[in-house]
């Protein structure tokens, strides 16, 4: 468990993190979003202990990082932002010394590096010095040597970033797999990935936690939950046989094309039904009808946005 | 095997790694030989000993210690490995010191292939074996007390050219320290005992006894002092910067 209380990181006069407070539970993959310079890696830097905090605390699985700094980043695995690695090193000599400094001897070494070999597929490079690696390939040496000693908590500081769209695949499926039992903090800015692999969000804007939840959760405080999707095949005013639904908020016409509407609803209320109703018995020129999901990019939007706005 | 060890053989492998190490000692090699048999008049002299060898090891040591020590820090800073590195379960201290004792084992293979040298005195005279061991002990400790500057130098910046501009001159100065052209420079007012304090922080007051054979232990010590004294600035410079 990864316990957090009141963090906060000042630079000279800059407050990078401003109380942060937050618990992470084993088997939970933990989505970290926010605008660039949010405070994602900073709080990343403080977790695994390369930065000190100026105020509070985080207990890895209960030894505080400042005190036992040695305890607590032997339970960690970190793939720093940018997956720096030694470039002058062939990718298994630099494996074999992760291995070496994360504590295992003799056999144990090859077995291990063997198997994170085979868990990120870097055996076709293994013989290679990994400045001459692609992006893709220098990302994975970064996760392999972060999963090296299987650990209890693994924190990827954007683990996709520049892979393409198989590799990203590959690396959420491998993030899936290791999730079961562990804490999996990852940061982002590609929100579809949070969707994707994340069981809880967490969004900052300015060092402070702006929104906290499920995916689903966050997603269904967008203004466009439930919202039904109207695609007409002439122009035809909607807006005019919806006042009679309580639940419908208002009519938003698609600003690239003229014919896509989409009829929000208050609260996220199921308005589905009614404006089908309504939609049959009024004939609408409809060739489209769906509900929308919120968009977590609407969310995202509106709560970093506003805590920008207010400073 | 504990982290410092495994540190140590990590970077001492790296050097070889790249032509650096190999770049490093010969030009170390050539400079020695140019050093000691043509300007340092080694058979003009007609005596049995290395003392033109060992005594241009300062000056040499001034250009070429500052070329292995200006990455130890910087590179990682630069590159972002520093941050791989302290986040591994690794204790500040094995880190740095890792990283200086190999930098130390470079110049110390470097220094033992000088033996050449070592077998022409003996094959043309009959030298004090002894003196010429303290003397290669010696250059190597001064050696350390390059590289320690140079480790705290590199651990300022991200950028191993001011790296390297930096521990030239802390170095000059430190050699500088001891000579008898700068103590007289000091005007007549300053008192005695702070003149022969900067002058026992010199490198050549030291450097200078063990190259004749006068064996004293409290030169050692001054150099062993001086190491550790710049590895830990090295280790609290590294703490203060690491976050930009």
């Amino acid at each position: 468990m990864i316990e957090i209380n009141n963090l906060t990181k000042i630079f000279d006069q800059f407050t990078a993190i401003d109380d942060l407070s937050f618990t992470v539970k084993e088997g939970e993959v933990l989505g970290f979003l926010g605008p660039n310079g949010a405070g994602k890696s900073t709080t990343m830097k403080l977790i695994t202990g390369f930065l000190s905090a100026s105020n509070g605390s985080i207990r890895i699985d209960g030894y505080d990082i400042s005190k036992n700094p040695i305890e607590a980043k032997a339970l960690m695995g970190y793939l720093p932002e940018g997956a720096p690695s030694y470039g002058d090193m062939t990718t298994l000599e630099f494996l074999n010394f992760v291995a070496q400094v994360r504590g295992y001897r003799g056999e144990e070494i090859s077995q291990r590096v063997q198997h994170v070999l085979d868990e990120v597929e870097l055996n076709s490079v293994s013989q290679q010095t990994i400045e001459t690696l692609s992006k893709g390939f220098k990302r994975r040496v970064g996760l392999a040597q972060a999963i090296m000693h299987d650990p209890k908590v693994l924190i990827l500081d954007e683990p996709t970033d520049g892979l393409d769209p198989n590799q990203k695949h590959h690396v959420r499926e491998l993030i899936k797999n290791l999730a079961r039992d562990k804490i999996v903090i990852i940061s982002t800015h590609i929100l579809e990935e949070v969707t994707a692999v994340c069981s809880r969000a967490i969004i900052i804007s300015q060092g402070k936690i702006v929104a906290d939840g499920t995916p689903a959760e966050l997603e269904s405080r967008s203004k466009y939950h439930q919202a039904v999707s109207v695609r007409l095949n002439e122009n035809y005013d909607l807006e005019a046989d919806l006042t009679g639904i309580a639940e419908v908020s208002e009519v938003e016409k698609d600003e690239d094309d003229e014919l896509v509407f989409r009829i929000l609803a208050n609260d996220g209320k199921s308005i589905f039904s009614q404006v089908s109703e309504v939609a049959q018995a009024k004939h609408w020129p409809v060739t489209e009808f769906h509900v929308s999901r919120g968009q977590l990019e609407d969310v995202f939007r509106t709560v970093t946005q506003q805590t920008q706005g207010a400073e | 095997m504990g982290n410092l060890a495994i540190i140590f053989k990590r970077e001492l492998f790296s050097y070889f790694a790249t032509p650096l190490a190999y770049i490093f000692i010969v030009i170390f090699l050539i400079s020695n030989g140019i050093f000691t048999f043509d300007l340092g008049g080694f058979y003009a002299r007609g005596q049995a000993d290395l003392l033109p060898f060992f005594s241009f090891h300062p000056w040499l040591y001034l250009f070429m210690i500052p070329a292995i020590a200006m990455t130890l820090w910087a590179d990682e800073r630069k590159t972002g490995t520093i941050e791989l590195l302290l986040t591994l379960p690794v204790r500040l201290a094995d880190a740095v010191l890792g990283k200086f004792l190999a930098a130390w084992a470079l110049t110390g293979i470097a220094l033992l292939l000088t033996f050449p040298i070592w077998l022409t005195v003996n094959y043309l005279g009959d030298p004090d074996n002894g003196v010429i061991l303290a003397a290669y002990i010696g250059s190597w400790f001064m050696a350390g007390g390059f590289l320690a500057i140079g480790s705290c130098m590199s651990a300022c910046t991200k950028n191993t050219v001011i790296a390297f501009i930096l521990t030239v001159s802390i170095c000059f100065l430190f050699v500088i320290m001891g000579s008898p052209i700068l103590l007289s420079a000091f005007p007549e007012w300053i008192p005695q005992f702070f003149v022969d304090a900067f002058s026992a922080m010199g490198f050549l007051t030291h450097f200078d006894s063990i190259a004749k054979g006068v064996l004293d232990i409290r030169d050692f010590l001054f150099f062993s002092v001086f190491i550790a004294a710049w590895l830990l600035a090295s280790a609290v410079v590294i703490e203060m910067k690491k976050a930009n």
